[in-house]
């Protein structure tokens, strides 16, 4: 059994000038290129396979398999595409891996793009984090003055560019379809699928869209081998991944670890609780995965285990709440989250996140009829696996969850407001006078 | 396709069949069918509001929602799947809402959400009655709506333009109208903006939805959201009359369906023929219909007394046709314009030659040459739709070759069809103009850049013909020299296939009509004795006039210098002719005039008899369109105010005459011409055709816009108000040569226009470009390719 | 609590028509030009090209709208849909320093939702709303992805963590008086302007400043090095079995 913790992305986080290429390869970056490129690209799509590595974005599909659905007999040209949209509530390991380490992402998007014959590749990130973007745009910029982007990369004839992108404000581009749209200069609306990206993504051509985690994770697998990252983690989920845990805990924070740690073993190395208070309930991995109270609490984190909780591992950004958090109040906001990010285009997810906000606001307020929680739940019915892309299905997701777990909680909005029940300031992590508790 | 419930096992499917099973009927449709279609073939309608047949899936509105059991590998969907994106599958089990209550509660479901933010308005809404929202809800629907919140609301209506309204709160975001404009039209000034719950269709606004094409987004809007100046509160759809008809304004063929009330035509929509215009009109087509309403309108035969025109009865005007025809002892033209239909036009063929006794006859009441009326003997003529180049030739051709025609402006729905092999069979156009226009951007075309009266040469050079091509001609290339006889020598020698596209709706047929001076009737040549002895059994007349005629620009001419004493002309305005001060001088000059038309006009105000034809919505008949594919045209209006149709008008005139036209009714007309069938003999060659000579100065570059200041878009405001605005282009180089500013001044020698400055990049220099028609005052009378003036204005000298 | 539910928009669909001014001058122009050449198609640079608008105008202005269309060869409707969908253009003038509160769910349970009404009292005005003067804007803003820093606040899209009432009151104070301030996590903070700038793809020379990262970040990492937990040697045959408790 390998150790609790095994920081492998995050291992070099601390140290000053983190971010710059110097220090990077001084703790041994920019090798695994240079291996990789004296490698067949096939045999570098092979190796993550033998990892088996699962995409970190949340849904967990293969990342050598989707390698491998590139025709490579388009002759299009192949795009690879970072998505570093990270925008679920609750996820949060993407901007501080490209804060502390890009060069991490761009070793391994020089990787990537080898090994899938790709001569462009974009970081397509969110907006609204300004220094993350500067930390970015500079990596690459030192990239290329190394010879390590641009034509003929260290002699190889191999030629890469990158393009740093940063979005706009829109958590549909997380979506990879909406994705493209978007960095074709559209309104990020999910496109039809097929044809899939591998076959007809960015100007319809051959796209592969990872996970900024996925990526950088493929320097250290082509440095160490398949068999190191397959040492770590669970049967079925391989490898080290990157567990955010935030809320009502003592010290929230990121933490590496090998898949299959349990929320119990997070939360005693974040400290516990915090003082006087116990877990409610928790998201396993961001908030589109339907939440999970403390019956849960020693489930492995990964991708088998949560299912078999009839959750989600998602992007492994672990929301905990404790007891003075009102549930009512809580999935409320989740669902506001959702109807304020839906496209518009499809009937359920935008009509159907306008009327359980409006109901949902009723539950909190304490007027809500008797019988809508079942009138909720069959508006739920009617969203979820309908809609058009799985931002519906994780707004009904959180609240079929919360009424699964909570329903008498939500009865209780049929005459009394959540904040009479909860105050909100009890939940607060600073007192109302202002000082951090 | 074949359905069979019972015996399945003998269904055999062909090769490029697909079977799969549909609430537990065997179906075979073929691959790639999407399953809301398969479910139409066995008679299963899957509500909808995005899906559109002639528009790309999007999947947007999820009203379609099926079950799908079996995909076709054995496994099953989880949970419902829109049918009116995911195509049939070999096995595929698909349950719709008529065997599965999942399916069922998935569409009840979805119409409850697209509710709660509907208001309602029905009663006041112009789609109730014809809306599929209303009748989807009713079939497909909730009783009542569980929602208590509160709607969305906007204000109302925004004018998207002059002519479409958008009411917001209405709309269902089923992106069909901004599916349309970008995909088929390829005008996308409508665009979804916002996002979520605020979604909503948008323009900018200094750039309104000015689309040739706009009209047909209320038609495919299924709520009330989208809706037209012209038509709002008009009339209940349950109060119309809808009547199938053929379009008048071009030669495109459409085939349109009209709705009067109180024998009022409210309004026009696109039928649908798959085979011509699909379900597509342009704007001049579906708005255009107001042109009989003004106090223009002649109602009553009229007879000059004194100078002035005075109502007569008919028979007294008549009586004074007969005895100014007569005086005029056969030097008399007869003049027909495009307004007509095959039937009209073959009245006034058989009168000229059974009647008067000439040949002087001529439909082209438009600039036109020898060089054309050679090669539409040869060429055209005599031809069947079969044997023409049609709409389904631009979907398997590889090449599309435009010269001196600009589909988009002179015949849109060409445009669209282009437009779509453009887009779905990569389609290659190329076009020999002097500019790239907004039409040539959105057909992807390559443009060869010519100067007026360079075409011959450039079409002699260009490669790339081969037996894939087709070559579009339009009608302007009659006053290019050279152009068709060079396009029928580079047919000939690439096995390239030409294709002749005039602008009006009744030329093809009044060609097949035998209105041209050295044609008879299907394209029997007036020199051919044979054709000759032919035409007269079939006529019943003993023999036909053998000398070839005048053409309309020569009977102006005769007219005007008294070697022609009379004519009869209908349809004609003599300011759209090469010549108008001739055609003036001619027609002031002659000792009698017979005008047969509609409205008063140039004509009329010169005439000394003028007798009411009927509207084309009072009548039946057909139009030849430039395929020679004949498109009927329905009776909308049976309490017309003019009753006579040119073709009753002319046979009472035979009657006084003492001579039989042999039909006063179309449908008798239509059988005649049929029977007598093409010409099955030579046909004369096509000639050499002169060459252009380049002239000194800036040449003219000039076509007529779709939406110009045309008769048939009158008295419709916001029909015009969507046109182009009218502007003059010139290369940059040659407005900087020539000190140009912002206003121009575009001068023939006798008139001028002055129009705002485009410097068009790309643009052939020392070549200016003005709309032919933007005004009826305000234009040139220069043909394309003559030399103008252009020079600056400046502030100071007013205008 | 909540309570910002609206549902009638007078003024939704398109940019502020009613203020045609603009600063988009020949270099701006060049500069957009040169966004659009950075791509292998260009209209795939409309998304940095707005941000360059509103780092010149303060705003998404019509101007910016109409330059970009014509910049991209497409349709000022086009620009339009795209302009009103991302919640990062303003259409109407951000203030010179843009403050966003994180009030999703988890922020908003951390005291969030204090934090924003604690905002709108200090500086006088609603979410979407810029101080008289110019200086400040507010928003309300969705998950800013740094939930482990929670709540979160945001100055020109810098990071200001574990924000309390009292750190606010501060910030806004300093802000508004044009204070140096300097994000814990990030640069001195300059203009909401000067960021859009970056984002635009245009460096401002500040990649350098600030920490690696945060404690939370480094959290993980810091207790993995007290227990002298790392991943398995590579060149280690499978590591024997351990026992997983924390040492």
């Amino acid at each position: 059994m390998t150790d609790l913790l095994t920081p492998v992305l995050s291992a070099n986080w601390g140290a000053d000038n983190s971010w710059k290429l110097a220090r990077y390869e001084a703790t041994g970056g920019y090798r695994a290129m240079r291996k990789a490129l004296a490698m067949a690209p096939t045999d570098v799509i092979s190796l993550v396979k033998d990892a088996n590595l699962r995409g970190r974005g949340g849904a967990g599909f293969p990342t050598g398999m989707k390698w491998s659905f590139v025709p490579q007999d388009n002759p299009n040209p192949k795009y690879l595409v970072v998505n570093a949209d990270e925008s679920e509530p609750g996820t949060c390991k993407d901007m501080p891996l490209l804060m502390a380490s890009p060069h991490t992402l761009v070793e391994g998007i020089i990787i990537s793009s080898f090994a899938i014959n790709s001569h462009t590749a974009f970081i397509y990130c969110r907006g609204e984090v300004l220094h993350v973007i500067r930390r970015l745009q500079q990596a690459v910029r030192e990239a290329y003055a190394a010879g390590y982007l641009g034509r003929n990369i260290l002699g190889t004839g191999y030629d890469l560019d990158i393009i740093v992108h940063a979005g706009a404000g829109a958590y549909i581009c997380g979506e990879e379809t909406a994705l493209l749209d978007s960095l074709e200069g559209r309104r990020g609306q999910p496109r039809l699928r097929p044809p899939f990206p591998a076959v007809a993504g960015l100007y319809a051509s051959p796209t592969v869209i990872n996970n900024v985690e996925s990526i950088a994770s493929v320097p250290s697998i082509v440095a160490n081998g398949a068999a190191w990252f397959q040492s770590m983690g669970t049967e079925k989920s391989k490898g080290f991944t990157l567990y955010s845990l935030s809320g009502h805990v003592k010290r929230a924070g990121q933490f590496e670890a090998p898949m299959g740690i349990t929320l119990r073993q997070l939360i005693d190395l974040a400290g516990g609780i915090r003082d006087g208070h116990e877990l409610k309930f928790f998201t396993p991995g961001g908030s589109s995965t339907p939440i999970l109270t403390a019956d849960a609490l020693d489930l492995p984190l990964d991708y088998e285990g949560m299912a078999g909780a009839g959750s989600m591992l998602g992007t492994k950004a672990l929301q905990v709440f404790d007891e003075t958090t009102s549930i009512v109040r809580t999935t409320l906001r989740f669902v506001e989250f959702y109807k304020h990010e839906s496209c518009g285009k499809c009937t359920p997810c935008r009509e159907g996140s306008w009327w359980l906000v409006q109901m949902l606001m009723k539950f909190e307020a304490g007027t809500a009829q008797e019988g809508d929680v079942d009138k909720m739940l069959d508006i739920c019915d009617n969203i979820g696996g309908r809609s058009f892309c799985a931002l519906a299905d994780g707004a009904v997701a959180c609240l079929t969850s919360a009424v699964r777990h909570f329903r008498p909680e939500f009865e209780l909005g049929y005459h009394t407001p959540a904040w009479e029940l909860f105050p909100y300031e009890k939940s607060a992590l600073f007192t109302v006078e202002g000082d951090a508790r | 396709m074949t359905v069979d419930a019972k015996t399945s096992a003998e269904v055999t499917p062909k090769p490029d069949m697909v079977t799969l099973t549909i609430d537990g009927t065997q179906v075979s449709v073929p691959k790639g069918t999407l399953i809301i279609r398969a479910a139409e073939m066995i008679g299963t309608a899957i509500p909808r509001f995005c899906d559109h047949p002639l528009l790309d899936p999007v999947g947007a509105c999820r009203q379609c929602m099926v079950e799908i059991p079996d995909a076709g590998n054995g496994r099953g969907f989880p949970k419902p799947q829109a049918s009116c994106t995911m195509p049939v599958a070999e096995g595929m089990k698909v349950n719709t809402q008529v065997s599965s209550p999942v399916a069922k509660k998935a569409q009840e479901g979805m119409l409850e959400l697209l509710l709660i933010n509907h208001p309602l308005d029905c009663p006041i809404c112009d789609k109730g009655g014809e809306c599929p929202l209303q009748n989807q809800s009713l079939s497909h629907g909730y009783g009542e709506s569980r929602y208590l919140g509160r709607k969305r609301t906007f204000p109302k209506p925004v004018n998207i333009s002059a002519q479409i309204l958008l009411d917001r709160e209405r709309c269902v975001l089923c992106a069909r109208c901004t599916r349309f404009s970008e995909q088929i039209s390829g005008d996308p000034f409508i665009a979804l903006v916002e996002r979520g719950a605020l979604q909503q269709i948008g323009t900018y606004e200094q750039d309104p939805y000015d689309s040739y094409f706009s009209g047909n987004v209320v038609q495919i809007c299924p709520v009330g959201a989208l809706t037209s100046a012209a038509y709002r509160f008009q009339s209940r759809p349950f109060d119309l009359v809808s009547t199938t008809t053929t379009c008048e304004h071009c030669a495109a063929g459409c085939q349109l369906r009209t709705d009067q009330r109180h024998h009022q035509v409210k309004r026009r929509l696109a039928g649908n023929l798959p085979e011509v215009n699909e379900e597509w009109s342009c704007d001049k087509g579906r708005f255009g219909f107001m042109y009989g309403r003004g106090d223009d309108r002649v109602t009553r035969p009229l007879v000059r007394r004194d100078g002035v025109l005075q109502p007569a009865s008919w028979p007294e005007a008549i009586d004074v046709v007969v005895h100014g025809l007569r005086a005029a002892a056969g030097a008399v033209g007869v003049q027909t314009g495009g307004r007509l239909t095959v039937e009209n036009a073959y009245g006034y063929s058989k009168f000229a030659r059974v009647v008067l006794g000439t040949n002087n006859i001529d439909f082209r009441s438009r600039p036109a040459s020898h060089e054309e009326a050679r090669f539409l003997a040869a060429n055209v003529a005599g031809r069947t739709v079969a044997e023409s180049v049609n709409y389904a030739d631009f979907d398997s051709a590889s090449h599309v070759v435009l010269v001196g025609f600009e589909p988009e402006d002179e015949s849109p729905i060409v445009f669209l069809r282009l437009r779509k092999a453009v887009r779905k069979n990569r389609l290659q156009v190329t076009t020999l103009a002097p500019f790239a226009s907004r039409g040539t951007a959105k057909l992807n075309a390559t443009l060869v850049p010519v100067a007026p009266g360079g075409e011959a040469a450039a079409l002699a050079g260009l490669d790339g013909l081969d037996s894939g091509t087709v070559v579009l001609l339009g009608e302007r290339v009659a006053t290019l020299p050279g152009v068709l006889s060079t396009a029928t020598a580079r047919a000939a020698q690439t096995g390239a296939r030409l294709a002749w596209i005039p602008r009006r709706a009744g030329e093809v047929g009044a060609l097949e009509a035998g209105c041209l001076p050295g044609l008879l009737p299907g394209g029997r040549p007036t020199t051919d004795v044979r054709a000759r002895v032919d035409v007269a059994a079939h006529w019943g007349v003993p023999t036909l006039p053998g000398t070839p005629g005048l053409s309309g620009d020569e009977q102006f001419a005769a007219l005007a210098n008294g070697s022609l004493k009379a004519v009869l002309i209908a349809g004609v305005d003599p300011y759209d002719l090469a010549d108008p001060t001739t055609a003036l001088a001619g027609l002031d000059n002659a000792d009698f005039v017979l005008s047969i038309e509609q409205r008063m006009s140039a004509v009329t105000e010169r005439a000394d008899v003028v007798l009411p034809a009927s509207l084309l919505e009072e009548q039946a008949g057909n139009f030849l369109n430039w395929e020679h594919r004949a498109g009927r045209v329905n009776n909308v209006n049976r309490q017309p105010v003019t009753p006579m149709t040119d073709l009753r008008i002319l046979a009472a005139l035979a009657d006084a005459f003492g001579a039989d036209l042999g039909f006063r009714a179309a449908k008798q007309a239509f059988a005649d011409l049929n029977e007598l069938g093409q010409w099955d003999g030579t046909r004369p060659a096509a000639t050499r055709g002169g060459t252009h000579v380049k002239s000194e100065g800036i040449a003219l570059a000039s076509w007529r816009e779709l939406l110009d200041a045309s008769q048939g878009n009158d008295f419709e405001l916001a029909l015009r108000a969507t046109a182009r605005p009218a502007l003059a282009r010139l290369s940059p180089v040659t407005a900087e040569r020539l000190a140009l500013g912002d206003i121009v001044r575009v001068s023939d020698g006798t008139r001028e226009v002055l129009l705002p400055l485009e410097a068009t990049d790309g643009m052939v220099d020392d070549v200016v470009w003005v709309p032919m028609n933007p005004s009826r005052t305000d234009r040139l009378w220069a043909a394309p390719g003559t030399p103008v003036t252009v020079s600056a204005v400046f502030a100071d000298e007013g205008e | 609590m909540s309570g910002h539910f609206a549902s009638h928009f007078p003024d939704s669909g398109s940019v502020d028509y009613t203020d045609q001014s603009t600063d988009i001058d020949e270099l701006g122009l060049e500069e957009l030009r040169s966004l659009a050449e950075r791509y292998p198609q260009p209209r795939s640079a409309l998304l940095p090209m707005l941000h360059l608008v509103q780092s010149i105008d303060g705003r998404i202005s019509p101007r910016g709208i109409e330059v970009c269309a014509e910049i991209l060869g497409i349709t000022t409707a086009q620009v339009s849909g795209v302009a009103t969908f991302y919640t990062m253009y303003k259409r109407r003038p951000a203030g010179k320093q843009h403050v966003g509160i994180c009030t999703t769910a988890l922020c908003a349970v951390m005291g969030g939702d204090i934090l924003l009404e604690r905002a709108k009292e200090f500086l006088g005005i609603d979410e979407n709303q810029t101080t008289p003067d110019g200086q400040i804007s507010l928003e309300r803003l969705e998950c800013n992805a740094a939930c482990d820093f929670a709540p979160v606040t945001m100055v020109n899209w810098e990071f200001f963590d574990n924000m309390t009432p009292q750190k606010l009151e501060h910030l806004l104070g300093d802000l508004r008086e044009d204070r140096e301030v300097v994000s814990p996590r990030g640069a001195t903070i300059t203009s909401w302007r000067e960021a859009e700038r970056v984002l635009a793809g245009f460096p401002d020379g500040r990649a350098d400043e600030g920490p690696s990262a945060g404690h939370a970040s480094l959290l993980g990492r810091e207790i993995a090095a007290e227990n002298d937990w790392t991943a398995p040697s590579p060149d280690a045959p499978p590591a024997a079995p351990k026992q997983g408790e924390t040492k």
